[in-house]
C-alpha cells in the first residue's frame, strides 16, 4: 500500500514535471566565460524580477552539444564559447532545427605564463615556447628536418634564457584554455620557421600534427582543469612555469608574475589592443526561439551589453573579461537588441 | 651428543616470540597513529583556512537616505507602510505578484479612496509605482555620495572607483530591503554597518600574519582601509550570509544554504525511492526467491554494480531520465534518481545481510503458530532486521551525500544563486558547491571552501553517528 503510494506520487511527479514551463534561462558552455556569465546572471536575478538563470560549465564544446540538441524547451537557452562556433557545430544545430542563433562577442581573455614571484620574470618569444613544449621540433642543424624535442633546459634554446630545466604545467586538452594556447601560442610559433608555414598551404593535417602536439617527456605536465592547483604548484617550485587565464593571475599577483611573451606584457591594456599575442575572443550564443518563450532572455541580454556590464570599466572588467572597443560595443550591442541571426560564418 | 630438552628449547625461543609478538603488535598502533596523524593534519589544515569564513567585516558609514537622490516618492511608501500594517507582511509579499493584482485589489478597496486623493491613481496603479520606485532607485549612488564625503580629498575618477570598489555590490540590495521594510527611513541619515568588499575582508584578515595579504588593493585603497580602521569604523561580525544565501559570484555575498536545501532535496528523493526498493528486493532474495542458477546470476550483478564508479550512473541518468523521457536539467529529483541507482546496490546487499543474521528460530516459531509467511516477515523478520538495513540506508545516503561525478552529467554542477524550495528547482549539492569554489579565482573562495568542507563534514559525522546510534538502540541480541 505504502509503496504503491508512492510510485504513484512519482509517477505524477514525473508527468508533471515532464511538460512544466521553464520559468528561468539556463545557461551552458565554456568554463572561461563561466565566471563573467554568472555574474551578469545574479545581477539580472537580483535587479529584475526574473528568477536567476543557472550557469552551468560545460565546456564549450560540451556546451554546443547541448545547446544544438534541439527547440525543445528543456534545451538549453544560452551557450557560453571561449571560440567562435564551429561550422560542424553550425550545422549540427542546422540539421537540429535550431536554425536561429544570435551571436554576441562579449571581450577577450588572455592566457598567460606564469612563474613564482621568487624567481626572475622570463621573456620568451613565441617561437621559444613552441621549441620548449612541442614533441617534434626542426633540427638544431637547420635543416627541415623534425626531430624529437632535444631541449632539457630553457638554455638549450637560447642563452639569453635561465639556466634551468624546462618545466611548464598546463589544462589537459580537455579545456578551452588549452585549445586556445596551442592555437594562438604554439601555433603562433612554429609559423616563425617559414617552412613548416608553407605546410599549413600545402599539408594542413601534417601542419597541426607539428604544431599542435605537446611534449609528453615529463617538461610539459598536465596539471588538471583547476587554474588554482597551477597557481599553488607554482608558488611551491619557483622553477616552474604555468598556463591558465588572465583573471587567475590578476587574483594572484601576490604570488605569481607574468612572463613577457614577444616582449608584451599581460595587462589589461595589451590584451584589449591585440599586442599581447595570446589572447582570445569570447562570445555567447542565443537561441531565437526561446527568446519571448522562456521569459526574461532580453533582459539578460540587455543587462550583459550594457555599459555597466562589459563597459571599459563595467563589472565585468572587474573579474578580468577584457573589454571590448567602444565602436565594437556599439556595433554588437545594437545587432543584439534586434537579435540579428547568425546566417553563415 | 648435545640433547636438549624440549622445556629449555622453548625457554630459548621465548625472548624471540615475545619480541616477535610485541613488533606485530607494534605495527598495528603504528598503523593507528599514522592513520590519526592523517586525520588531524587534515582537519587542522581545513579548519585554520576555514574558519576565517565565519567572520565577514563590515564598514560603518553615514548614508543619507535623500528621496531625490533615491528618486522616491516618501509619501507613497509611507502609506504602503500603514496598508502593511493592516494586514501584515504575508499579504505585502503576495502584492508583488503581478498576477495576483486582480484578487488583491478588492482586499485593498478600502484604500482606494485614500489613494485616489493622495496620488491621483487606484491603489495598485500606486503600488506598481512603488515596486516601479524601488527597483529603479539608485541606492549604489547613496552608498558613493556617503563614501565620498567621508573622504573628500578624493577627486580623480580613478581613485574614487578605488574607493566605491571597497564597499561590497551587495550594500545596495541590502539598503533597498531596509528601506522596503520600513519608509521612515527617507529622508534621514543613518549611521549602518555595510558589507565590505572580499578584498577588504581577506586584506583586514591577514593583517595580523606576517604579510598581509594585499592582493588586488591598491595602495590607495590600503590607506582607505587603515584610515577606517583607525577610527574603529570596520567590524568583523559572524558570517550569517554563509548560512543564510545561496551561492553569488562576489565572495562575501555566497553562501552555502542553497547547496544545503539542494543536498537535503535530492537525498530525500534518493531515500524514498531507495529504501523501498532496496528492501522489498533483499526481502524476495532472502525470503522468496529460490536459490537458482538465475538468482545466482541477480546476485553477482547487484554485487558488481555497487562497484561501478558513481561517474557511470550519471551518464545513464543523462541517457535515461534526460534524452529519453525529457526531463528538465539540474533539478534534484533527477539528481536523487541518480543517486538511487548508485545507492540500490548498498541498500539491497545491507539488507539482505540484515535479513539473514536473523535466526531461523524466529521464522519457523512465526511459521509455527500459524502465520502466514508475509505476517511473518512484516511482523518479525522485518522489526528485526530494521537497525542493521537502516544502517545500510544510512552509510548509502552517506556515500551518495558525497557525490558530484554522477551530477555533472545532468547538470547539477552549476551556478545557481537561488535556494531551491522544491524538488523541481534546479539546484546544486553540496560537494559541488566545494568543487565550483575551489575553482573560482577569488582569494575569498579559498577559506570559503574550506568553510564548506567542515559543513559537509558535520554532515557525514552526523549521518554516521545516527547509524551508530540506531544500531546501538534497536539492536537486540539472542
Amino acid at each position: 500500500m505504502k509503496r504503491a503510494s508512492i510510485l504513484a506520487l512519482t509517477a505524477s511527479l514525473l508527468c508533471a514535471n515532464a511538460f512544466a514551463a521553464k520559468d528561468s534561462i539556463s545557461i551552458v558552455g565554456s568554463s572561461t566565460v563561466f565566471p563573467f556569465s554568472k555574474v551578469v546572471a545574479e545581477r539580472y536575478g537580483k535587479s529584475t524580477q526574473f528568477k536567476t538563470p543557472t550557469v552551468e560549465s560545460t565546456g564549450t564544446g560540451g556546451g554546443f552539444k547541448e545547446f544544438c540538441k534541439g527547440t525543445d524547451i528543456a534545451t538549453p537557452d544560452i551557450t557560453n564559447a571561449s571560440r567562435r562556433i564551429k561550422q560542424s557545430e553550425f550545422d549540427q544545430c542546422k540539421a537540429n532545427g535550431v536554425t536561429d542563433i544570435v551571436e554576441v562577442l562579449i571581450g577577450y581573455d588572455g592566457i598567460v605564463l606564469a612563474n613564482s614571484l621568487e624567481a626572475k620574470q622570463v621573456k620568451l618569444s613565441r617561437k621559444q615556447i613552441f621549441l620548449a613544449l612541442a614533441e617534434k621540433v626542426p633540427a638544431t642543424d637547420g635543416s627541415e628536418k623534425l626531430i624529437d624535442n632535444p631541449y632539457q633546459k630553457w638554455s638549450d634554446i637560447d642563452k639569453s634564457l635561465p639556466d634551468v630545466k624546462i618545466r611548464v604545467l598546463g589544462p589537459p586538452p580537455s579545456s578551452g584554455t588549452r585549445d586556445a594556447f596551442v592555437e594562438l601560442a604554439m601555433e603562433g610559433g612554429c609559423s616563425a620557421f617559414p617552412w613548416i608555414k608553407a605546410m599549413k598551404k600545402s599539408d594542413k593535417d601534417r601542419f597541426k600534427e607539428v604544431c599542435h602536439i605537446m611534449r609528453e617527456d615529463g617538461a610539459f605536465q598536465e596539471a588538471g582543469e583547476n587554474d588554482n592547483l597551477i597557481v599553488q604548484k607554482l608558488a611551491a617550485d619557483p622553477n616552474a612555469l604555468g598556463i591558465f587565464g588572465f583573471s587567475f593571475l590578476d587574483q594572484n599577483s601576490d604570488k605569481v608574475q607574468p612572463s613577457l611573451i614577444d616582449g608584451e606584457e599581460p595587462t589589461f591594456e595589451t590584451i584589449a589592443d591585440g599586442s599581447y599575442p595570446v589572447s582570445r575572443p569570447l562570445y555567447f550564443y542565443v537561441k531565437k526561439a526561446h527568446v519571448g518563450v522562456v521569459p526574461g532572455i532580453a533582459e539578460y541580454l540587455a543587462e550583459f551589453t550594457h555599459e555597466r556590464a562589459w563597459g571599459d570599466e563595467g563589472y565585468l572588467t572587474d573579474k578580468g573579461m577584457i573589454p571590448l572597443s567602444e565602436e565594437k560595443r556599439e556595433t554588437i550591442g545594437a545587432r543584439v537588441k534586434n537579435l540579428e541571426i547568425l546566417t553563415k560564418l | 651428543m648435545n640433547k636438549i630438552s624440549t622445556t629449555e628449547q622453548v625457554q630459548r625461543s621465548l625472548k624471540k616470540r615475545y619480541r616477535a609478538e610485541k613488533r606485530f603488535r607494534m605495527y598495528g598502533v603504528t598503523s593507528i597513529v599514522i592513520g590519526l596523524l592523517a586525520l588531524l593534519l587534515l582537519f587542522t589544515e581545513i579548519i585554520s583556512k576555514g574558519v576565517g569564513a565565519f567572520k565577514q567585516h563590515y564598514v560603518s558609514l553615514e548614508i543619507n537616505f535623500d528621496a531625490d537622490d533615491l528618486g522616491l516618492d516618501a509619501d507613497l511608501f509611507t502609506f504602503f507602510d500603514a496598508v502593511r500594517e493592516d494586514y501584515g507582511n504575508k499579504l505585502h509579499s503576495e502584492l508583488k505578484i503581478a498576477d495576483q493584482h486582480a484578487t488583491m485589489a478588492e482586499a485593498l478597496s478600502e484604500f482606494e479612496a485614500q489613494a485616489q486623493r493622495d496620488f491621483g491613481m487606484t491603489v495598485i496603479d500606486a503600488l506598481q509605482a512603488r515596486e516601479q520606485q524601488l527597483a529603479d532607485a539608485n541606492f549604489t549612488g547613496i552608498i558613493r555620495n556617503s563614501l565620498r564625503e567621508r573622504f573628500p580629498s578624493v577627486k580623480s575618477r580613478r581613485d574614487r572607483r578605488a574607493l566605491y570598489s571597497l564597499v561590497s555590490v551587495g550594500a545596495s540590495f541590502d539598503l533597498r530591503d531596509r528601506v522596503n521594510a520600513d519608509a521612515s527611513l527617507i529622508g534621514t541619515t543613518q549611521k549602518l554597518w555595510l558589507l565590505a568588499d572580499d578584498d577588504l575582508d581577506t586584506y583586514v584578515k591577514s593583517l595580523n600574519d606576517s604579510e598581509p595579504f594585499i592582493g588586488r588593493l591598491k595602495e590607495n585603497q590600503v590607506e582607505f582601509i587603515s584610515s577606517w580602521l583607525e577610527k574603529n569604523e570596520i567590524d568583523a561580525r559572524f558570517n550569517t550570509i554563509f548560512f543564510t544565501s545561496g551561492d553569488s559570484s562576489e565572495p562575501e555575498q555566497a553562501g552555502i544554504l542553497g547547496a544545503v536545501m539542494g543536498t537535503f532535496f535530492t537525498l530525500l528523493v534518493t531515500l524514498i525511492l531507495s529504501f523501498p526498493v532496496g528492501v522489498a528486493a533483499a526481502i524476495y532474495l532472502e525470503e522468496y526467491a529460490t536459490k537458482n542458477k538465475f538468482t545466482d546470476f541477480i546476485e553477482v550483478n547487484i554485487n558488481n554494480l555497487a562497484a561501478v564508479p558513481s561517474v557511470i550512473f550519471g551518464l545513464l541518468g543523462l541517457a535515461i531520465f534526460l534524452n529519453f523521457f525529457g526531463m528538465t536539467r539540474s533539478v534534484p529529483l533527477v539528481g536523487g534518481m541518480v543517486l538511487t541507482l548508485m545507492t540500490l546496490p548498498t541498500i539491497i546487499i545491507s539488507s539482505r545481510a540484515a535479513i539473514t543474521s536473523v535466526p531461523p528460530s524466529i521464522r519457523e516459531a512465526a511459521l509455527g503458530m500459524g502465520a502466514s509467511r508475509m505476517q511473518t516477515i512484516l511482523h518479525h523478520v522485518l522489526p528485526l532486521a530494521m537497525p542493521g538495513m537502516l544502517t545500510g540506508a544510512i552509510i548509502g545516503m552517506a556515500r551518495a551525500l558525497g557525490e558530484t561525478a554522477p551530477l555533472l552529467m545532468i547538470g547539477m554542477v552549476a551556478f545557481i544563486a537561488e535556494v531551491p524550495s522544491s524538488w523541481n528547482d534546479a539546484a546544486t549539492v553540496l560537494p559541488v558547491q566545494i568543487y565550483l569554489w575551489a575553482d573560482s579565482p577569488e582569494r575569498a573562495f579559498v577559506e570559503r571552501t574550506s568553510a564548506a568542507i567542515m559543513v559537509l563534514l558535520a554532515f557525514l559525522i552526523m549521518m554516521n553517528g545516527l547509524a551508530i546510534y540506531l544500531r546501538k538502540r534497536l539492536e537486540r541480541r539472542w
